[in-house]
């Protein structure tokens, strides 16, 4: 285990009252996995992965609780109470980032070599001339020709798939152990996605990083993904192998998810389902389970509570206290 | 890069061969130059002479080759009421309406770009709120009535500075500061919020997740992108603090061309008038071809567009 996070809260303070982005998050990453979290917007994954490192603007937002645990060497840290300073040799040194939009998150005045060779020069103390070398080997190891040259040219004479390689680029300079994948492809043309998708596959082979992966796309999390963090509400309510998250999942959530899959039965013809009534109102504090409204199997309990993530098999955590497959409620043993 | 600048050069030119032949034909529209510029008790024949003497009585296109032909060799022509070359009046003048201009835009940018910068940085806070209420003064106080306020405190009362006239170097502090005060508050808000919109931007994002100091994102990310507005806004505040300073120049009795042209357009120097109008506008055109310039310099989408 790489990174652990538990009962993380975050708030943000709009002039709207109080967002309850986060109400209490856990999962852990094990090294050189690929952890997908998936779940709607709003749903929390993009803020949970923000706040670990602070990234959310604060203010409005605030994070209210928790821990996150960064290993090194068995020894852990906890990335919420470490000074700014400190925070900043995790970004980029430990732990990257690759950002949905590469047309906006690039810099349009700056070199692409630059915004790489800036973090190698930041983390790495690298002199300007070796850095420079070593961004030109990025620049060929992420797939863009006449990597020399280009690494002089400004961002807006890049592809939209080139200005994602520069961001893998980026995540990768100083040989992070953890990558933060931000609904890298959703702004890429298809036939592009694919090839992004290997890109990141690649790299994380050869460098043995962890690959935390955010998605709205089910058929990219059961392609690549080891693990499956389900989100809806600012809460986990399901975590699982991949395989286990397809073939047997246990949050009245997920199975809704899958259903709503286009063409998950094989048979092409009927209708697609959805799940009925519409997210969870985020200016309310969770009190009971965030599904409860929508659910077709609430009872009683699921009003009283916020359900904790509880065991199902030893890899396979559901936040619900009713268990789906044997039509009872689902006996409560809390999963450190 | 180079293809871009010659078609603004060029592009400046048309420009300004525009702007001759506006001046010269509505200054024509205004009347019979005769009876403008000649006494009104003068007879007849005595005009008919005004007009041989000045070439009126030539077709107008010829009037007007033979002005161009004048103008590019720097001639204005006589003023009538001076009854010296208008281009050496002008050069005369110049000087001192670049010195109040240039002046105040300095100041302006001295004060407003930092207070910008830091406010919008920070918003709420001290310096920002400091900012936000001098924008709001720059751009409500009438520098008309500001100018008076100063002479008023600071020359009459303080006896600092000097009422009017162009005669030391302290001269100059009061009427820049009424010319520059609005330029200053507009500067402010408009640093302030491309701060602000900028240090939001996605890319900063990434700068951020990559560990770079708060220090270095302003410097290295922020700062650029943020200069890529104001170098805009800048060039089009110092033409109009050049062609706008006309009234704070006759309220300090200020020796530029802005009290120049006042005089001229009461004597009815027509030559006179439209010399300082072309000289304005060759400046405003000249210092607008050099915002392009800079902003190219800085932004590559320009730079390498065509």
């Amino acid at each position: 285990m790489i990174l652990q996070v538990k009962d993380l809260i975050t708030r943000f303070y709009s002039v709207d009252g109080v967002v309850y982005a986060l109400n209490g998050v856990n999962f852990a990453l094990n090294a050189g996995e690929t952890l997908a979290v998936v779940g709607e917007s709003g749903s929390g994954k993009s803020v949970t992965m923000m706040s670990l490192l602070g990234l959310i603007p604060q203010p409005p937002g605030k994070i209210e609780g928790g821990q996150a645990f960064l290993f090194e060497n068995d020894k852990p840290q906890d990335l919420l109470k470490l000074s700014e300073r400190q925070v900043r040799r995790v970004r980029g040194g430990q732990i990257g980032f690759i950002f949905q939009d590469p047309i906006s998150s690039l810099n349009p005045t700056m070199t692409i070599g630059k915004q790489i060779a800036e973090s190698m020069i930041e983390h790495l103390s690298l002199s300007q001339s070796d850095a420079r070398k070593r961004t030109v080997d990025l620049l060929k190891e992420v797939g863009i020709a006449d990597a020399d040259r280009r690494f002089d040219s400004y961002p807006h004479e890049f592809s939209g798939g080139m200005r994602q390689r520069v961001m893998i680029a980026i995540a990768v300079a100083c040989q992070p152990r953890i990558v933060i994948a931000d609904e890298p492809t959703t702004a890429l043309d298809v036939t592009v996605q694919a090839q992004i998708i290997e890109l990141i596959q690649r790299l994380q082979k050869q460098l043995g990083i962890a690959v935390i992966w955010i998605t709205h796309d089910l058929a990219v999390v059961a392609s690549m993904a080891d693990r499956v963090l389900v989100m809806y509400g600012g809460t986990v309510v399901e975590d699982a192998l991949v395989e286990d998250l397809f073939d047997n999942p246990q949050h009245p959530y997920t199975i809704g998810l899958l259903k709503a899959i286009p063409g998950a039965t094989g048979l092409g013809e009927e209708r697609l389902e959805s799940i009925e009534g519409s997210p969870p109102d985020l200016l309310r504090e969770l009190t009971s389970c965030p599904f409860a409204p929508r659910c077709q199997f609430v009872f009683d309990q699921c009003w009283a509570k916020l359900p904790p993530l509880i065991s199902v098999t030893k890899h396979h955590r559901a936040a619900c206290f009713y268990d789906v497959e044997n039509e009872i409620p689902r006996k409560e043993v809390e999963h450190g | 890069m180079q293809r871009y600048l010659i078609s603004r050069v060029i592009q400046s030119i048309f420009l300004l061969g525009g702007v001759l032949v506006v001046v010269f034909f509505m200054i024509r529209l205004t009347g019979d130059p005769a009876s403008l510029m000649v006494s009104r008790n003068a007879s007849e024949e005595m005009r008919e002479a005004f007009r041989e003497k000045m070439g009126f009585n030539r077709p107008l296109y010829v009037q007007f080759s033979d002005y161009l032909y004048g103008v590019l060799q720097g001639d204005f022509g006589n003023s009538l009421h001076f009854k010296q070359p208008a281009r050496e009046i002008i050069l005369e003048r110049l000087p001192a309406t670049f010195q109040l201009a240039t002046i105040a835009l300095l100041g302006a940018v001295i004060i407003a770009v930092p207070i910008g910068i830091i406010g919008g940085s920070n918003p709420g806070s001290f310096v920002d709120s400091l900012g936000r209420a001098l924008g709001l003064l720059g751009q409500t106080i009438p520098n008309f009535w500001l100018a008076l306020i100063l002479i008023l405190v600071f020359a009459v009362n303080l006896r600092w500075f000097p009422t009017f006239g162009r005669d030391s170097y302290l001269s100059v502090v009061l009427p820049a500061i009424a010319l520059g005060l609005g330029s200053m508050g507009q500067l402010v808000r408009l640093t302030r919020s491309a701060v602000l919109e900028i240090r939001n931007d996605d890319y900063i994002r990434t700068a951020k997740s990559k560990g770079i100091s708060q220090l270095k994102i302003g410097l290295r990310h922020i700062a650029r992108n943020t200069s890529l507005v104001l170098i805009s806004v800048i060039g089009v505040i110092y033409s109009y603090l050049l062609g706008g300073s006309i009234y704070i120049e006759i309220i300090f009795s200020w020796p530029g061309l802005g009290s120049l042209l006042e005089q001229a357009i009461k004597s009815r120097d027509f030559p006179l008038v439209m010399g300082i109008t072309i000289t304005f506008s060759f400046f405003v055109i000249f210092i607008n071809l050099l915002t392009d310039i800079a902003y190219a310099f800085i932004d590559p989408r320009i730079r390498y567009g065509g």
